[in-house]
């Protein structure tokens, strides 16, 4: 029963944690490629309950930043300029999950005077944290999608080779055996190498996705073949097709439902590797590019020393990154205790 | 012997389908490095024709491999077009900081992972088990790009290492004691964001194999012998439990290479990494085929030797 409580304890959590990334025009209070070209590098606000007359506001809010005169990067904080944080505000139009058009934003500064960066700005005085909002979009769904194509390949491979074994079986597990060999990164990178460089945003979201459900069918694959042969072999199996049941009765009936927990727990440790496949490709300027948001693309920065040295916050997008893979690993190990257990 | 053999040709194979499987690719990708040349005004579509004929580029796919074994039996692992000269020698030079970077990383990683792991099997369910589960928990979710950024940012806030490249401008006039302390200080970012990456992994495995193995009968008996803990733990289970961990070394090598890609790029220390990044911007195929092969060599000779240690650890191995 505890073993339960976690797995359903880790799925709430997740499932809001993907929520909120799903509904980032929501959540962020601005649009991600909007430019304030006046507050380049702005660092990340402070929320202040307290005042500096130490009066103090049930309202948080945060002090205007204003360049310091004949800087480009140095910010004073104006103690007499307040931004109360409204919830709730109108603001910059956007369509919730792609679909319904809404101006409602969580919160945000009422009317349009400074805006308010609470995890700073980058180069072009975008909003660091509406963009970590959007990019969790394209990296997640680039995670996920690259996750059910390669666990749809995996399936279909390794159910085709355990099912019919013989020469299918060893085909098909010594290329799967190929593609493991590959250090995979070294392997994303070959074949990243002989697409085309120059896409638009989009093509290169597919791009991304195709190439690592390419790259990454090999391991699902293997142990799914594991599970079909011992399930192939089970009494009732048997019996079916002693019944005269079809391949294809017996696959979709008796041996894919042994294949779940097998799945589930593949997905839950595939999802955060291609997430991070796609960050580390997006990152290296090969994948997603700008100005579309992504949490690779918005790490790159950092590769440029000037950033890496005074501008550490944009750093900070990494922390979405790192609470999600938690999240993932939590229920991947969750799920694999439970397969243990009602496998006893 | 039988068994070594057989790994040997398994391992030759794997690579003859690694390379096979890269030209197949290379065949059905759009576009090579000759046709950004023939965007370039400058360059007559005569010379294209006549530079792609010398590097015989125009031919079909199965001449191009045979050329390719061929150059590789002579030690030249291709031709690369951007740097016009074989990809053999470029890649050795890169190779070598690669290498030395994940050796290290290796040593160092199961150096610690060894002692942590046991430690964590033998006291398990204390409190030092639990804040060890959970710390390589934590840095489990840590992906290397992360790590070593922030590895960077660290650095360059506190100025305690140099910050990327493996050494120093001027390093060449000084005394070679002081050069290998240069090597060291430049090496010590890239090691560390990989020793942690790869740490998690490997105490979590040592842990689960030391702790199948510590309720064994034998061990207890040799406990009523009155053999000392650290001798029981480290002559005794440490060999019962050391075939799925040989195994796993020989994936670690893997995940190594992966992690050193990243770092290295991140950290500009002159590795493959960086050198496969550049062949890849600049569609230098054969660059990158010979990269990918250069690391797959790596990995497979990490596996065989991963099986030789089993055939000396295992005399289950050596009789059947």
């Amino acid at each position: 029963m505890n073993a339960r409580r976690k797995l359903v304890l880790l799925l709430t959590l997740l499932g809001a944690a993907h929520l909120v990334i799903a509904c980032a025009g929501f959540c962020a209070p601005y649009d991600p490629t909007a430019q304030d070209r006046d507050r380049p590098y702005a660092p990340p606000m402070r929320v202040h309950w307290i005042d500096s007359n130490a009066k103090f506001h049930a309202r948080p809010f945060v002090y205007a930043q204003q360049l310091r005169e004949g800087s480009f990067d140095e910010y004073v904080s104006d103690t007499s300029h307040p931004i109360p944080l409204n919830f709730f505000v109108s603001g910059a139009p956007y369509k919730l999950i792609g679909l319904i058009p809404m101006r409602v934003h969580f919160f945000g500064a009422e009317g349009d005077g400074a805006p308010i960066f609470i995890f700073g700005s980058d180069a072009y005085g975008r909003d660091l944290f509406s963009r970590m909002l959007y990019g969790g979009q394209i990296s997640l769904l680039a995670g996920l999608l690259a996750t059910a194509l390669a666990l749809s390949c995996g399936l279909l491979i390794g159910a085709l080779a355990g099912f019919f074994g013989g020469r299918t079986d060893d085909i098909l597990m010594r290329v799967a055996e190929l593609f493991l060999a590959l250090p995979w990164l070294y392997l994303l990178f070959a074949i990243r190498a002989f697409l085309p460089l120059a896409v638009s945003p989009l093509q290169a979201f597919f791009l991304v996705v195709v190439l690592i459900g390419t790259v990454g069918w090999a391991r699902p694959a293997r142990l799914i073949r594991g599970v079909v042969l011992s399930a192939k072999e089970r009494d009732y199996v048997r019996a079916a097709r002693g019944f005269g049941a079809t391949n294809i009765y017996l696959l979709r009936r008796h041996i894919f439902p042994q294949t779940w927990s097998v799945v589930l727990t593949q997905a839950a440790i595939l999802v955060p590797q291609y997430v991070l496949a796609e960050v580390t490709l997006s990152f290296l300027g090969l994948g997603v590019p700008e100005p579309a948001p992504s949490w690779g693309n918005i790490l790159s920065s950092l590769q440029q020393y000037s950033v890496l040295s005074s501008y550490w916050w944009m750093f900070l997008p990494s922390v979405a990154i790192v609470c999600f893979f938690l999240g993932y690993l939590a229920l991947a190990s969750a799920l694999q205790d439970a397969a243990d257990k009602s496998k006893i | 012997m039988r068994y070594l053999f057989r790994r040997f040709l398994h391992a030759i194979f794997l690579l003859l389908g690694v390379s096979i499987l890269s030209f197949i690719f290379t065949a059905l990708a759009p576009g090579n490095y000759f046709d950004e040349m023939r965007l370039n005004p400058q360059i007559s579509p005569d010379t294209v024709t006549a530079l792609r004929a010398h590097y015989g580029v125009d031919r079909p796919i199965v001449v191009r491999y045979a050329r390719w074994l061929s150059s590789v039996a002579h030690g030249d692992l291709g031709f690369s077009f951007a740097y016009n000269s074989p990809a053999a020698p470029l890649l050795w030079a890169r190779a070598w900081n690669t290498l030395l970077l994940t050796f290290t990383a290796t040593l160092i990683s199961w150096l610690i992972a060894l002692p942590l792991g046991i430690w964590s099997a033998e006291r398990k369910g204390r409190v030092s088990d639990v804040a060890i589960t959970s710390a390589t928990g934590l840095l489990l979710a840590m992906p290397d790009l992360l790590l070593a950024l922030g590895l960077l940012i660290l650095a360059v806030r506190t100025g305690w290492f140099p910050t990327g490249g493996m050494v120093s401008v001027g390093s060449e006039s000084l005394s070679w004691f002081s050069r290998i302390r240069d090597l060291i200080l430049h090496m010590a970012l890239p090691v560390t964001a990989l020793v942690l990456s790869t740490l998690p992994l490997l105490v979590r495995h040592v842990r689960s194999a030391m702790s199948e193995v510590l309720g064994a009968g034998f061990l207890r008996a040799a406990q009523a012998h009155g053999i000392p803990r650290r001798t029981i733990l480290y002559r005794y289970a440490l060999p019962a439990a050391a075939h799925p961990l040989i195994s796993l070394f020989g994936f670690s090598i893997g995940a190594l290479l992966s992690g050193s890609l990243i770092v290295e790029v991140v950290m500009s220390w002159p590795g493959l990494g960086p050198l496969l990044l550049e062949a890849i911007l600049a569609r230098d195929l054969y660059l990158v085929i010979g990269g990918v092969m250069l690391s797959t060599i790596f990995l497979v000779t990490g596996n065989f030797i991963a099986d030789l240690l089993l055939y000396w650890a295992d005399p289950r191995i050596r009789t059947s």
